[in-house]
């Protein structure tokens, strides 16, 4: 059976990449494969672990179990799009700051998680761990770190260096 | 994956005219967590998909009576941050937060979340034989690992679980499911969406094929905002239900009884299980440890545990009196 | 602690006397080097190298667990636009034996266990690969298969040397006479679970052949020893061949040897000539890149009324497959931990119908050292002694198994300071009687130990004419923080600062150096690299003045001297590790509020990376403990919940207040740096102390891991509170 090729547009940290892409190719497989981002990781390709994590319209999402076809116009932030040139993002300076990775491979996706999180308690979504579910703001304690870090599975056991280095941003 | 062709519908009648026109393997696509997942395992092989989040169903309206009107593409991030919700039914918010991950739910739409498919590992392996997959290969998991499978309802040819947890609370709260079908619209009151196995296991639910969510009418009930989930599972976070419960209790405060209940177990049967029997029992009843207690034997009287999952018995027992004496101390 | 030896035995004094003053490069809390690469995504790992007109094969899992391939119809695959090759054993390329049998990839048509590799599928696209992976055809004629680990299995034998190169078994004095004396005796059987090592970065190899020469970008521990029998697989002068490996996303052992799929994207290179890629898939990883073997283990342990070991005892059932023997040497640090009169262990293995067990962190140390130090604490409570006392009581003079002096031996330093950190003293040894709401509070202790290795390498540092300094040494950083230490190693010895210093690792084009395993690495390629750079130093002050020629000046060094000189002796880095549990009376749900680990490990280069890296270490412990387990099902004779909804590893809020201390332990018998490994250390202990603060906070004993909520939801409070 012939692959069913679909034309997409979409923004790549800024830039618009048009290209034909097989439906069946996910997001992640776009970026690492098609448009040479290798930064976001294939830990499972199951939605399992959390490293192919992105941001999609600014909300963090598992780009493995994302279709590319299915976000046509969508626009995409990758790890390579954190950074504001040579200038670190601050969390990935916190992450550098606080060794909240080893071997690296799931850091992309904590990474971009760790950017979206903020921005979720900042808008005052609440976690399983969230006491007062009707209270505007949360405050991103330990726990509630922990908990909404959870979708990144870091197998080097990088845990506590990451929920200082998203506290230290939670603090800012 | 063999290759597919897909459609983003623009209405509901789009989509459902999308899909009739397609073979019997062709699927609505949602937020895809659980469809594509499955697709690259092998188990689904749609030739089409009809992609349904861009339909206008990504609200959350009130109705009248204090109920909710939730639309089937709505996200379950969204949906558990949203203000009514997690006002007027803290047990969904929580059932939603407790489910998959943060970046998961980003994508999970309402009603992928209520169709999504068994963890049952013999389900998932396409090397291996199992009813629900392969009609009539057989169910490995009855001789084989079925610690986390069913206790109440399971047949000779089924013993999977219902892996969503915002379908427990949903059960629990009476929520209604809106379908566009090819035959026009219709309601199903949950639980009643989803089907014990008996000897058709394949079938999930009662819907047809072709057969579009629309919506989820949550009906008020004003004494819901004292309601909880409570999830046990094995791993602190990012991990199914081993056993759930999801409840709301009415007491009168001055006599002390329960004027009403409601229950509904999760992680325990090919559907979220929503207890009446234990509702039954505890209308009525003092609100004290031993009514909690007489309700959870109430409704696990039917529990036919499997070789190795016992254990959820008394796991299940001990989470309903617990969540029930919470719910009353409240 | 043992008295140190004269100086004049030891390799660092044997290396050049002209050491330069220290810099302070070694000890200082260094940020990685390669963390801007980390955190920007700048980071290559193996399957991200993308050469031009690379295609993508995807590996066919055999699904029986024992027969042999009757029949393959590769034609519906063929048909798949875009594929370009099916191999299977009738049409592969023949390759040449090596002693791994699990690299004789698609060379015949049995099958030794359910998931082997049987075929490979060869595409322009992975979307198409993977499509005609499904459609490969495959008749098999199955026996009957056998698969499931048990104690009495007529199949059991002793093996003739567990790993490395241990006895199998040992006996000292008399153990039976031992136990007849003893005062207080236990005798109990320990098991546990099949562990998969998951790294974040599953297995992947890219290769490109040119003409004969052949170069492979692989994730692992190693790219030298992997060059090595890559060459050998495919009969090419080792010259010929490359392997690169900047970045690699983990390893825990599974990377520490050639897997299938290295050989395979080689030989799907060659066929289809073009350069091609290959990942094993998460779920493939459960059959093709190894596992630490299910354990079943007998300890028996006799004392006396002071609560003195008359008599120790450690028998071990495990498992290995009909492909290659693996034997887990899991019994034998008990040879060494305790001093007693009479001693033994023994090993037993079966060749079952399953995938080959390998190396997963600490191998043999970490599920043998569960089952000891339950034990300890099992011996403690029937003795009525505390833990950390009934274990120095036992300490031993000499290493009772080889009668070596130690070279340091930090085990009661690190049980005081953790006892002292941890809060220990006056802990009501009574079970099951602390209540905190619907929670029963415990503790506990165990012992963490890992032995020192060092092997031989070689390196080069070359001052550069426009300054500063390259070092080579053909190592891995897997993770490890190996290229950040290297560079605090190499500074410290060139009398430099660590910006000056560039160390490339990580590819078979520099110099050969053993894998990152057995917690080795820092040792023994810092030995080279200190070597090199002193005697770059020498000749640069000697030679030239200080002053690089316009070439630059390069130093090669050899440490193989050195390492097989050194003086024989224990050499072992010990821990104690402390954990608080509360466990929920209604469900059984265990929480670890507080772990708690000190170690003693020589000199730390980097107390950073050493943190993380024995943090982590305690996390996977932690993990082994609560959480992992392999599922064996014996109808298909496979580990059926193979990804990681199903197989559970920490995540991040199961892991809490978690601490990792070390003690200050000069070691003057170890190496130049005198650091021992960290690698590993960290698991080893954790499990034994959960499970026994899991007992005095439930009073329920679990032998076998992991503990579940299952086991726990029979707990009952002991007082009324
Ligand atoms: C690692 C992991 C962990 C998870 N953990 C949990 C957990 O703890 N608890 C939990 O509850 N869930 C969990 N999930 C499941 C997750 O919640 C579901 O995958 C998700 O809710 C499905 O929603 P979706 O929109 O992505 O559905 P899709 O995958 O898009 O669709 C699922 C099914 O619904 C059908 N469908 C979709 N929309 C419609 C519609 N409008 N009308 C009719 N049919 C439709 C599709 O055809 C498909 O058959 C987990 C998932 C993963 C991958
Ligand atoms: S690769 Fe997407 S979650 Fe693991
Ligand atoms: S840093 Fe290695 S997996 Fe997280």
């Amino acid at each position: 059976m012939q692959p069913v090729m679909t034309e997409i547009a979409l923004t790549v940290n800024g830039r618009e990449a048009r290209l034909a892409v097989d439906t069946r190719t996910s997001l992640l497989d776009l970026l690492r494969e098609h448009l040479d981002l290798a930064g976001a990781k294939k830990g499972c390709d199951h939605g399992q672990c959390g490293s192919c994590t992105v941001l999609v319209d600014g909300r963090r999402a598992n780009a493995c179990l994302a279709l590319a076809v299915a976000h046509q116009g969508a626009e995409i932030t990758t790890v390579e799009g954190l950074a504001g040139g040579e200038e670190l993002h601050p969390l990935q300076q916190s992450f550098v700051d606080h060794d909240a990775f080893q071997c690296g491979y799931c850091t992309p996706g904590q990474l971009c998680s760790g950017v979206a999180a903020l921005a979720e308690a900042r808008a005052g979504w609440p976690s399983a761990v969230t006491a007062d579910l009707a209270a505007d703001a949360v405050a991103l304690d330990a726990a509630e770190i922990r908990e909404r870090m959870s979708g990144n599975i870091c197998r080097c056991g990088a845990y506590p260096g990451i929920v200082a280095a998203v506290a230290e941003q939670a603090a800012r | 994956m063999r290759p597919f062709a897909y459609e983003a519908a623009a209405d509901a009648d789009g989509a459902v005219a999308a899909l009739a026109r397609g073979t019997a393997a062709a699927r609505y696509l949602g937020g895809g967590t659980n469809l594509v997942d499955l697709m690259r395992l092998g188990v689904e092989q749609p030739e089409l998909l009809v992609d349904v989040t861009r339909l206008a169903h990504g609200a959350i309206e009130p109705l009248d009576g204090g109920g909710l009107r939730i639309g089937a593409e709505v996200r379950n991030s969204d949906c558990a941050a949203d203000r009514a919700v997690r006002e007027r039914f803290p047990v969904l918010a929580q059932a939603l937060l407790a489910g998959a991950s943060g970046q998961l739910r980003n994508l999970a739409t309402t009603a992928g979340n209520l169709l999504q498919r068994t963890r049952c590992a013999y389900f998932q392996d396409v090397s291996k034989p199992c009813n629900k997959r392969a009609v009539g290969s057989g169910c490995p998991a009855i001789e084989g690992d079925h610690r986390n499978l069913a206790i109440l309802g399971h047949s000779e040819a089924c013993v999977a679980t219902h892996p969503s947890d915002m379908a427990v609370a949903l059960a629990a709260l009476g929520a209604r499911v809106v379908v566009r079908g090819p035959g026009g619209e219709r309601t199903i009151a949950m639980p009643g969406l989803h089907r014990l196995p008996g000897d058709e296991p394949e079938r999930d639910t009662v819907l047809e094929h072709g057969d579009l969510i629309t919506a989820v009418e949550v009906p008020g009930l004003p004494w819901a905002t004292r309601s909880r989930y409570r999830k046990v599972r094995d791993r602190a976070s990012f991990a199914f239900a081993v056993v759930s419960v999801a409840a709301a209790l009415d007491v009168d405060e001055a006599g002390g009884t329960v004027r009403d209940a409601r229950l509904a177990l999760g992680g325990v049967a090919h559907v979220p299980w929503r207890a009446l029997a234990a509702e039954d029992a505890l209308r009525g009843a003092p609100a004290t440890r031993e009514s909690f207690e007489a309700a959870a034997e109430a409704e696990l009287a039917a529990a036919e545990p499997l070789r190795d999952n016992a254990f959820k018995v008394s796991l299940a027992h001990n989470l309903i009196v617990r969540t029930l004496l919470e719910l009353a101390g409240a | 602690m043992m008295a140190a030896t004269p100086a004049a035995a030891t390799p660092a004094a044997a290396t050049p006397a002209a050491a330069p003053p220290a810099t302070g490069a070694i000890g200082v809390p260094l940020a990685r080097i390669e963390a801007r690469e980390k955190v920007t995504g700048a980071a290559r790992y193996a399957y991200e190298h993308q050469p031009d007109e690379v295609a993508y094969a995807t590996a066919v899992p055999a699904t029986i667990a024992r027969g042999r391939i009757s029949a393959l119809d590769a034609a519906a695959a063929m048909e798949v636009p875009g594929v370009l090759a099916v191999l299977w054993h009738a049409t592969a390329p023949r390759l040449q034996p090596v002693a791994d049998g699990e690299l004789a990839v698609l060379q015949s048509g049995r099958v030794a266990y359910r998931g082997q590799f049987v075929a490979l599928v060869v595409a322009e696209t992975l979307e198409a690969a993977r499509e005609a992976e499904r459609l490969v055809a495959i008749g098999y004629e199955p026996e009957e298969h056998d698969s499931l680990l048990r104690e009495d299995h007529p199949g059991l034998y002793a093996p003739e040397t567990v790993n490395p190169s241990f006895p199998a078994a040992t006996s000292d004095g008399d153990v039976e006479a031992g136990l007849r004396a003893a005062a207080v005796a236990i005798d109990k059987t320990y098991r546990t679970p099949a562990l998969h090592n998951n790294a974040m970065e599953p297995h992947a190899t890219v290769a490109l052949w040119d003409g004969d020469d052949l170069t492979c970008w692989d994730s692992n521990q190693g790219a030298p020893a992997h060059r090595a029998t890559l060459a050998q697989v495919f009969g090419l002068d080792p010259a010929r061949v490359r392997v690169i490996s900047p970045h690699v996303g983990g390893g825990f052992g599974s990377k520490g040897s050639p897997r299938p799929q290295l050989v395979l994207a080689a030989l799907a290179a060659r066929v289809v000539a073009r350069p091609v890629k290959l990942a094993v898939t998460r779920r493939q990883m459960w059959a093709v890149t190894g596992y630490r073997t299910p354990t079943i283990q007998r300890l028996r342990l006799g004392a006396d009324a002071e609560g003195r070991l008359t008599a120790i005892a450690h028998d071990v059932v495990e498992q290995t497959s009909t492909v290659r023997e693996f034997a887990e040497q899991t019994a034998v640090a008990t040879r060494m931990m305790y001093a007693a009169p009479n001693r033994s262990t023994s090993h037993r293995l079966v060749a079952l119908d399953v995938p080959t067990p390998s190396w997963m962190r600490a191998p043999g140390e970490c599920p043998g050292m569960f089952a000891l130090e339950s034990a300890v604490d099992e011996l403690a409570i029937a003795a009525g002694i505390d833990p950390i006392e009934l274990r120095v009581r036992n300490e031993p003079e000499v290493d009772p198994h080889s009668g070596h002096r130690f070279s340091s031996r930090g085990l009661i330093a690190c049980l005081r300071e953790g006892a002292e950190r941890f809060g220990w003293a006056g802990r009501d040894p009574a079970p099951g009687v602390r209540r905190e709401g619907c929670r029963l509070v415990g503790t506990g202790v165990a012992a963490s130990t890992y032995p020192v290795y060092r092997r031989g390498a070689q390196a080069f540092a070359r001052a550069e004419p426009g300054g500063g300094f390259t070092v080579g040494v053909g190592a891995a950083d897997i993770g490890t923080g190996a290229r950040t230490a290297l560079t605090q190693i190499a500074a410290d010895a060139l009398g430099a600062g660590v910006d000056e210093v560039r160390v490339e690792l990580g590819d078979s084009a520099l110099p050969r150096a053993p894998v990152a395993g057995g917690s080795a690495g820092t040792a023994s390629w810092g030995t080279a690299v200190v070597k090199a750079c002193r005697a770059l130093r020498e000749r640069l002050d000697g030679e030239h003045g200080g002053v690089v020629p316009p070439d630059g000046l390069r130093a090669d060094a050899d440490s193989e001297q050195d390492v097989a000189d050194q003086e024989p002796m224990a050499r072992h880095a010990f821990g104690a590790q402390f954990a608080e549990v509360k466990v929920d009376l209604d469900t059984g749900e265990t929480e670890v509020s507080r772990l708690l680990g000190v170690f003693g490990v020589g000199r730390i280069v980097n107390p950073r990376t050493a943190r993380s890296q024995l943090v982590g270490g305690m996390t996977m412990g932690m993990g082994m403990a609560l959480l992992e387990e392999s599922v064996l099902d014996p109808q298909f004779g496979d580990y059926v919940n193979h990804d990681l909804a199903g197989y559970h590893v920490a995540c991040n809020a199961d892991v809490r207040d978690i601490q990792a201390h070390w003690i200050d332990e000069e070691d003057p018998h170890l190496n130049p740096m005198g650091s021992k490994g960290i690698g590993e250390i960290g698991i080893v202990g954790t499990a034994a102390a959960i499970a026994n603060a899991v007992h005095h906070a439930t009073g329920i004993r679990v032998r076998e891991l992991p503990i579940r909520l299952d086991d726990l939801l029979w707990a009952e409070a002991a007082d009324g509170s």
